[in-house]
């Protein structure tokens, strides 16, 4: 005999536990439960359940596997009334899930119950369009795509490391990309600078990459700093950015930005490059060491020549760079593990990569817990100052290049 | 013999080779024997005083020994020792 929609529903009814707001809200607090919203996206779009995954009930039996691998993860559903969740938990049931449970009253009766739920994250069109392939990434999502689109990067340098890091960063919608650089675009940068142009020769650094960005991403608002980093102006330039990628081609440089790095509490996305090879980490102040951690003293400027000197083959410092956006992007999403406290090498002649381990000093003068109590105390420690002109080698090198 | 990666920045000194083997039960063994065989590293890897220089990082198995036992950190046969010394370049 056919069933009836009400026959159906008493059957699920009878296979399938439900749970009040009230219950949910206590065991997702005790940790450990996974949360299915299986409402359509419209509904969802008008908030939902924090932490809760997305899946629309007419995808559950496609993508839950995908999602939840484990069948014995505890896991509730809901929907905005209570009997999609309710069905949806049925079909969790048959494909093998253990203990699955549906929210009565679903999202209705969470947002009466005065429960928290994350308003909703509004894309436009274009942007749902643009970032779709980072919207498909349960690991970014809409959330994800909408702190990078929150999120301030500054870049030192619109050079080699800095102009591949910079085009990534402006297509994967890094709302603030912040320009360092006081150079001008020369016909000799363009073997590897790959975000200046012939026709802009002459131009700008900071100009020259401002278009290139624009052109790709109108998302991303540039802000150009044509100046040269230096000790009275570093706190100001690097203040308000969430992190700050390293392009720069001098010692001095690098120290200066450190030290102001550390104490702003801004991580550093840190890579060099010396003809075919090259070294990334991430600076992440107090979690892991900082420059000055892994190298107490630059070297002479005979054993430490720049690009300019000693030459680079174009695509290392692209490899590099492009290193450099990735841990960016999963500094500012949250998602993986950084290299904070790991040092990697770059061989491209082998094309290896080793791995070296980082240790915090606790001698430190800029990052160990002594350092940051005396720069609380608003009495810094004294720090070796590199500024000499012993760093600056033959050659128009300057900071930003 | 343990074996001493030689990087880019410090193969001129040492006629161009990448690795080079050499015998020694410390850290600071393998840099007098590397040294000897190839004098003008010394000013590259020690002080006046023969300490390590502060711009370059030894590693044994891709541990830093300043935070094993600096010099006198032990090496076996087979440990792999990589010389790294800090880079400026930023592709300017």
């Amino acid at each position: 005999m056919p069933k009836s929609y009400s026959d159906l529903l008493r059957e699920a009814r009878t296979k399938v536990r439900e749970v009040t707001a009230a219950d949910v809200d206590v065991l997702r607090a005790r940790g450990g439960l996974t949360i299915v919203d299986v409402r359509e996206d419209s509904e969802r779009a008008q908030g939902y359940m924090p932490g809760s995954v997305h899946i629309s009930k007419s995808y559950i039996e496609g993508q839950i596997e995908a999602a939840i691998p484990d069948r014995n993860q505890p896991v509730v559903l809901y929907c905005a009334g209570g009997v999609r969740s309710l069905f949806a938990a049925a079909t969790l049931q048959e494909l093998g899930y253990a203990d699955v449970a549906s929210m009565a009253g679903g999202f209705q009766a969470w947002k009466s119950g005065g429960y928290a739920w994350t308003a909703p994250v509004n894309l436009t069109a274009e942007q749902k369009q643009r970032y779709s392939r980072h919207l498909l990434i349960p690991e970014v999502g809409t959330d994800g795509q909408k702190k990078l689109l929150d999120s301030k990067v500054l870049l030192i340098g619109a050079g080699g490391l800095g102009s591949p890091a910079a085009l990534y960063l402006a297509a994967a919608g890094v709302g603030t990309i912040g320009l360092v650089d006081f150079d001008i675009v020369d016909l000799s940068n363009l073997q590897r600078q790959v975000i200046h142009t012939t026709d802009r020769i002459g131009e700008k650094k900071v100009e020259s990459a401002r278009k290139a960005i624009n052109a790709l991403n109108p998302d991303v608002k540039v802000i150009a700093h044509e100046e040269m980093l230096l000790p009275d102006n570093v706190e100001r330039l690097i203040a308000g950015y969430d992190v700050v990628l390293d392009g720069t081609d001098t010692f001095e440089t690098r120290y200066l930005l450190n030290d102001a790095a550390v104490a702003a509490n801004i991580p550093v996305v840190h890579a060099s490059v010396f003809r075919f090879e090259g070294q990334l980490t991430v600076f992440q102040p107090y979690k892991g060491p900082c420059y000055r951690c892994l190298y107490p003293a630059p070297p002479p400027p005979e054993l430490a020549p720049g690009c300019s000197v000693a030459g680079v083959l174009g695509v290392v410092p692209g490899i590099m760079g492009l290193l450099q956006s990735l841990e960016v992007l999963k500094l500012l999403i949250g998602m993986g593990d950084t290299l904070a406290g790991r040092l990697l090498l770059f061989d491209a002649l082998d094309t290896t990569f080793t791995e070296l381990r980082l240790k915090r000093d606790q001698s430190c003068p800029v990052c160990s817990d002594a350092a940051q109590a005396a720069r609380a105390a608003g009495k810094p420690l004294p720090v070796p100052n590199f500024g000499s002109d012993a760093f600056v080698l033959g050659g128009p090198l300057g900071g930003a290049s | 013999m343990s074996t001493v990666w030689i990087p880019q920045v410090l193969r001129a000194s040492v006629g161009g080779a990448k690795t080079i083997d050499v015998p020694g039960a410390t850290v600071g063994a393998l840099i007098t024997a590397l040294v000897a065989q190839h004098p003008t590293l010394h000013s590259q890897l020690l002080t006046d005083e023969g300490e390590l220089n502060r711009f370059v990082n030894v590693y044994v198995n891709g541990q830093d020994v300043r935070y094993l036992g600096g010099l006198e950190t032990a090496v076996e046969d087979r440990d792999e020792v990589r010389l790294l010394p800090a880079m400026a370049g930023g592709a300017a």
